[in-house]
């Protein structure tokens, strides 16, 4: 099934608010199992001149392939989402996402292209606090691959 | 922020400390509950094998987040990362017994930048195989 071109460009509205939690940064940081004080302890972040405990550097995938996929799957772009994997993931920091943190994502579709019948579709998320100030920036690319025999 | 290696003390070349993560079944049921990606492909044995997977797979996501640990345990503070990216080119096969997966993760510096960053390029092996596609870090360093 062929991409729509007219969503190269597109830009979705921002996401819903996401309150970034002391306990949700714990817990992501211990499902890696990353012991690193400044993600678990208040006094430790403080140290380093944090307001809160940090999030580990992959935490914000928690909004941005939620995000993501709200974009891509409009039916109108032609990508089918049962056969989506996650291709690459780029982060580019502004500053670490910080508990207390009060965030939205801004989605862009940045690529879109088949090859060998697979379709790929290149996913911006822009994380700004609701305030607008520019936290991280993510790229995915997500690709829906090819159905056995018809690449 | 400040990170705990000086740019002084790095060069191209400078050897990033790696480490052994074992990833099990239950490490993965909690990253899908820590993380919100319930994708069946990551806890169903039944499922994976039906779309062709050898076994269940770990998330790619959590892969890169060792990765990450690799890179955060050498700079100390997270805030001197600038950016991190990887593409995810094999799959980590996590057997359902004790030991699970095997990934050994390491790095060293490919870029030293006139902006004070530095690049550090990362390798990501599980069972011989390169998991992870050219994974590169940014860092600040103090």
């Amino acid at each position: 099934m062929a991409l729509n071109e007219d969503f190269l460009g597109r830009v979705f509205p921002p996401s819903d608010p996401y309150q970034v939690g002391r306990e949700k940064i714990r817990e992501f940081a211990a499902a890696i199992g990353d012991d690193n004080p400044v993600f678990h302890d208040v006094e430790s972040a403080r140290a380093l001149g944090y307001a809160d405990v940090v999030a580990p550097p992959t935490f914000p995938i928690l909004l941005a392939l939620n995000a993501a996929e709200a974009a891509v799957r409009d039916p109108e772009l032609g990508l089918d989402y049962s056969r989506v994997v996650h291709g690459e993931q780029k982060f580019q920091y502004s500053r670490p996402v910080v508990a207390g943190d009060e965030l939205v994502v801004t989605v862009t579709i940045d690529g879109l292209r088949t090859m060998a019948g697979n379709d790929m579709v290149t996913a911006r998320g822009d994380v700004t606090t609701v305030d607008g100030e520019p936290v991280v920036t993510t790229t995915s690319l997500l690709i829906a691959r090819a159905e056995d025999g018809s690449a | 922020m400040t990170a705990r290696i000086a740019f002084a003390d790095v060069e191209v070349g400078t050897e990033v400390p790696s480490r052994v993560f074992h990833v099990d079944r239950a490490g993965l049921v909690r990253y899908a509950g820590a993380s919100g990606d319930f994708n069946v492909i990551h806890w169903s044995e039944r499922v994976a094998t039906s779309v062709g997977l050898p076994n269940v797979i770990a998330h790619g996501m959590l892969t890169m987040a060792l990765a990450g640990r690799v890179v955060t345990d050498w700079i100390g503070d997270p805030g001197a990362l600038v950016e991190f990216g990887t593409k995810f080119t094999r799959p980590v096969v996590v057997p359902d017994d004790a030991e699970g997966a095997t990934v050994e993760i390491g790095g060293r510096v490919t870029a030293v930048n006139d902006d004070g960053t530095v690049q550090v390029t990362l390798s990501a092996v599980c069972d011989g195989v390169t998991v992870l596609g050219n994974p590169r870090a940014v860092v600040r360093l103090a």
